[in-house]
């Protein structure tokens, strides 16, 4: 069964007299608990494509479709709601809110929810992550690979049918970017999510089940693993 | 998604980290709330202070009133007690120095006031004056100015007093009164011993009622009106006195309150600028939020809480200094207090003060904080796409229309009329504008223009206006605004002052005897002449009053209907004319024509001054009625002058051609010009020596009151425009801090590739040298506009540039925005470079 489903997705921009053609005519279709990397050089669109799929920004042709939503027919608040119901983020550089404690992040998603668990399944992530005793540290007081994994358990909080994950562990050291990408994998097999991930690293992708490569806009070739 | 308890509770959780920041911010609207809720409390104390002692400021339940003599009343016979009272300007000498002054002499007979009392030093001086013999009281001020001790002589006209006891109030009476004409009491059996009770002296005789409680002076005044008002005399009441006395305070409290709400909208720009970088730093953490599925109106409710938060504690902190500043302001406003002021919380104003506080948070934080309704999830990919623009938000002229509503309602109630309001408006939104667009214009001739040849920090500092998070358009709004109200008021002040010290020039009078009798004119030219002294001007006065206008009596005027009437001061006034056929030098004719009488029988041609005559709807041909001490004359308008009445000159409102009032019962004002103060003061002393009824002004002391009163006026007005400085100061203090962090990794940057601490702060300082001096320029650039049009048209005195005084605000602005920059900014200097990238 399709999850995320993309039909001849265009995104172009308009800069001056010039439209520039970021997507083009990009098609794919990713199957409930499958894992993919989205790969290619610098400016090759894997981005943009990774916001289209998550429902971040809205397409200039085509159609996504994410657990039956037509994306281009939802407004950007039902599109926020369906992201809390159905979508989990991770950011290259964390995005964690620098206001709030580790434990506060990772309740944020349960909360929108309107869990009445909230901290105690937020606990028990931060714990399946090895962070029970920085429950309260600010983001600053904690490194960059803890502050990654704050990062994976709030993605995982609210149980997402679809991560997407934006270059993990590209602002982490090869040691700690290692101990993420297992935490990411085995979290995605233990809870049955689909995985998305934009990597620059050939070894990432090659542990996800297919690579999408893109260049100049476009699927280059799908490699299955 | 609208789930209130959930934006709350981040809110609350996102505050922890902010609090010490937003306190910042909205500590520039404390001074602002504080000013308002010191004032609006005072205002209340006043009003319950003024109702409560409404009858110590007559001191008395009923007064009467007239220019002549009251004789028996009806009332006489049904008051408890009264007291009498003849009020003139006359001269005093002092023996013991041989000085004299113009001064208000209250001859007294009986027990007034019969509320409150006369407050004397030594206390009994007051009671052992009444006891009979030649005592008089005096003012302290007069006291002070000539040195004068109890015990020591006063010479009223052709008397001797000795001074009982120096007065230090007097109910009802202020400050800046005494300070105008200082009074002096002498007792009534010796008013004709001092010749001063004759033909020509400007004389009040006022009675004074004591009442039972069961009779209401009101009701009095309504059965005896009509009889009074045809005798010419003035009744007043404490009730009269208190809505009187109530209307001019709340007319004073409600100006100051404008002043305090001007000082308060400065605040709100830079809550509004604050709010603006604070909502820069947080759209990062937007756009999260909104990945993680937060509605676009969710995420910015939860700034927008901890804004109005912050709004409600500075709010409370401003209403709590607020109710402290009102201890202070019975001591700034004393000169110009008629009663005691008592000390009370008032928690209408500090409920006011905190309901003004929240909205006026609400309003300048909403402009910026809408913004966040912009912002794309995908800034947490591709940051760049954070930034937002609001130029077609809709909202964003919802929220810019309230806040000019908001304005226009405050000073609606403030002024009570809709069209002072929208003027009040104008002027705040043509100020702000107008510095907008300096700064902007500022800004962009900068960014177009800056030589790259130019020296670097000076490039630097000068690229610092217009780059990004920059503060130029808040601190030039804030700080010129705040400049251009104290510039204004110094330069109208020194205007005025200059003005009557510009009056004593080579040809212009600076002497003016006046009250001088038809049999003493002779003797007083000669004392004049003697002193080698010109007689500038000999002037006649004859007073009279108006009987009707084109047939229209003040009986007949009464009846009709109040858009037809004429103002009953017209006809209850005392016109004091002179005659000539030619005009002087501060009259000019503006309609019509001057007419002589050749020939008796011939109709006589009245001038009269075009102001009056506009306020009071005359016009040229109107046939006038005089009553010329119980003769009718029939006159015509023939003419309108504009009279400069800010010369020392004789002015007159009515002149009648010669060959009319040639005859009729007059007195005599004589002008001349001395060289000197010394040769002033010696012909003054002769004048008053010689001749005791007659008046001497002199330039110079007026020019001394003058300077005395608008010290007293200018105390109060710097008081208030203060708290329009300490704002600009706050804003600026607050401006600096939040960009130290803007700057703070630029000045890293240059230290680590190398530039020394002196190069960087070089270009803090001249950052804050160009800010300074732009923000102050500006500010006086305005202040010279509104000097120009307030010696217009307001003061009608030709406009000369203060431009020493604009040079020193300059100066004091600027050097006091560097100092306070290079304080913030020396910190940063002194560190080393890895302690700040580490932390």
């Amino acid at each position: 069964m399709s999850i995320l489903s993309v039909k001849d997705v265009s995104k172009t921009y308009q800069s001056g007299n010039r439209r520039l053609t970021v997507l083009d005519q990009v098609n794919f279709d990713i199957q409930a608990g499958e894992s993919i990397a989205i790969v290619g050089p610098s400016g090759s669109g894997k981005t943009t494509l990774l916001g289209l799929c998550a429902g971040l920004d809205s397409s200039s042709t085509g159609s996504v479709i994410l657990n039956g939503n037509a994306f281009e027919k939802l407004s950007e608040d039902q599109r926020a709601a369906a992201r809390s119901r159905d979508v989990g983020f991770i950011f290259q550089n964390f995005q964690l809110l620098p206001t709030l404690t580790a434990l506060e992040n990772v309740m944020v998603p349960l909360e929108l929810k309107k869990r009445k668990d909230a901290k105690e399944r937020a606990l028990e992530l931060l714990e399946k992550v090895g962070l029970k005793d920085r429950v309260t540290h600010y983001p600053t007081q904690l490194s960059g690979g803890e502050q990654q994994r704050v990062s994976i358990a709030r993605a995982f909080a609210n149980e997402p049918k679809i991560l997407f994950a934006d270059e993990p562990t590209g602002n982490l050291d090869t040691e700690t970017g290692e101990m993420i990408e297992d935490l990411i994998f085995n979290l995605n097999k233990e809870k049955g999510t689909t995985l998305i991930l934009v990597t620059h690293d050939p070894e990432l992708a090659k542990r996800t089940d297919r690579i999408i490569n893109i260049k100049g806009g476009k699927i280059q070739e799908e490699i299955h693993g | 998604m609208g789930n209130i308890a959930w934006v709350l509770k981040m809110a609350i959780r996102d505050f922890r980290k902010n609090f010490s920041r937003l306190l910042l911010f909205v500590s520039s609207m404390v001074i602002g709330i504080a000013a308002l809720v010191g004032i609006s409390s005072f205002g209340d104390n006043l009003k319950n202070d003024i109702e409560n002692q409404s009858k110590e400021l007559v001191g008395a339940d009923l007064v009467l009133d007239n220019s002549t003599p009251l004789g028996s009343q009806p009332t006489d016979s049904i008051a408890l007690a009264q007291a009498d009272e003849i009020n003139f300007a006359s001269m005093v000498a002092f023996p013991s120095s041989g000085e004299s002054r113009l001064t208000q002499v209250r001859v007294l007979e009986g027990d007034f006031p019969f509320y409150g009392k006369l407050e004397t030093l030594p206390v009994e001086a007051e009671s052992t004056f009444r006891a009979g013999g030649r005592k008089a009281l005096v003012e302290k001020i007069l006291m002070a100015q000539f040195n004068a001790v109890v015990g020591d002589s006063i010479k009223v006209g052709d008397v001797t007093f000795v001074i009982e006891g120096e007065l230090q109030k007097v109910p009802g009476q202020t400050g800046i009164a005494a300070t105008v004409a200082p009074a002096v009491y002498i007792p009534m059996e010796y008013a004709q011993e001092t010749g001063l009770i004759q033909f020509g002296s400007r004389l009040k005789y006022l009675r004074y009622y004591q009442l039972s409680d069961d009779v209401n002076p009101d009701e009095l005044v309504e059965r005896y009106g009509e009889q009074w008002q045809e005798d010419r005399i003035d009744a007043d009441t404490v009730e009269d006195r208190r809505r009187q006395t109530g209307r001019s305070f709340d007319n004073l409290t409600n100006f100051l309150s404008l002043v305090a709400f001007i000082a308060l909208l400065l605040g709100c720009v830079g809550v509004a600028s604050a709010v603006n970088v604070f909502v820069k730093e947080k759209l990062a953490s937007v756009a999260v939020l909104r990945c993680l599925g937060v509605s676009a109106w969710d995420a910015m409710k939860i700034y927008l809480f901890q804004i109005l938060l912050m709004g409600l504690v500075g709010s409370v902190i401003g209403s709590f200094l607020g109710t402290a500043l009102q201890f202070v302001l019975p001591t700034v406003f004393k000169d110009f207090l008629p009663v005691e002021v008592s000390m009370a919380v008032s928690w209408s104003s500090v409920g006011f003060g905190i309901l003004t506080g929240l909205i006026v948070a609400f309003l300048f934080a909403l402009l910026p904080l809408l913004k966040m309704r912009k912002v794309s999830p995908m800034a947490t990919l591709r940051p760049e796409e954070g930034e937002t623009t609001l130029k077609k938000d809709p909202l964003r002229w919802a929220v810019i229309l309230g806040i000019l509503l908001f304005i226009f309602g405050f000073s609606y109630i403030l002024l009570d009329g809709w069209k002072a309001a929208l003027g009040f408006t104008g002027f705040v939104v043509f100020a702000f504008a107008a510095l907008w667009a300096v700064a902007i214009g500022i800004m962009w001739v900068i960014k177009r223009f800056l030589p790259i040849s130019l020296n670097y920090p000076i490039r630097q500092a000068l690229a610092n206006l217009y780059r990004p998070n920059n503060q130029t358009v808040s601190l030039i709004a804030t700080i010129g605004l705040g400049t251009a109200m104290i510039s204004t008021l110094f330069f109208i002040q020194g205007q005025l002052l200059d003005e009557a010290k510009f009056a004593d020039k080579e040809d212009q009078p600076n002497m003016l005897l006046f009250d001088i009798q038809d049999y003493q004119v002779d003797s007083v030219i000669t004392s004049v002449k003697n002193r080698d002294l010109p007689i500038l001007q000999q002037v006649p006065i004859v007073t009279m009053a108006l009987e009707s206008i084109n047939g229209m009596t003040k009986k007949g005027n009464d009846t009709l209907p109040d858009e037809e009437k004429r103002s009953r001061g017209l006809y209850n006034r005392e016109f004091r004319v002179t005659y000539r056929d030619t005009l002087i030098s501060s009259e000019r004719l503006l309609k019509g024509k001057l007419r002589k009488v050749e020939n008796p029988g011939d109709s006589i041609f009245v001038s009269f001054d075009q102001g009056y005559a506009m306020r009071t709807g005359l016009n040229v041909g109107d046939e006038i009625i005089f009553n010329v001490q119980g003769r009718p004359i029939k006159t015509y308008i023939g003419s309108f002058r504009d009279v400069k009445f800010n010369q020392v000159s004789t002015n007159f409102l009515v002149l009648f051609p010669e060959g009319v009032l040639n005859n009729a019962p007059k007195f005599h004002v004589v002008i001349t010009k001395t060289k000197n103060d010394r040769q002033s003061a010696d012909m003054q002393a002769e004048i008053v020596r010689k001749y005791p009824n007659i008046s001497v002004i002199n330039l110079g002391a007026i020019v001394e009151t003058l300077e005395e009163i608008l010290g007293k006026i200018s105390f109060v007005i710097q008081f208030m425009a203060f708290f329009s400085i300490a704002t600009g100061i706050l804003v600026l203090i607050s401006s600096l801090i939040i960009s130290k962090y803007q700057r703070m990794r630029e000045s890293i940057l240059l230290r680590t590739l190398g530039a020394d601490s002196g190069v960087v702060g070089k270009i803090n300082t001249m950052e804050y040298f160009f800010l300074g001096s732009l923000a102050s320029l500006s500010g006086i650039v305005l202040s010279f506009l509104a000097t120009y049009l307030l010696s217009k048209f307001v003061f009608q005195l030709p406009f000369r540039g203060p431009y020493l005084e604009a040079f020193m605000v300059y100066l004091c602005i600027t050097i006091l925005t560097i100092i306070l920059g290079w304080l913030n900014g020396r910190k940063i200097i002194k560190k080393a470079p890895m302690e700040i990238l580490r932390g």
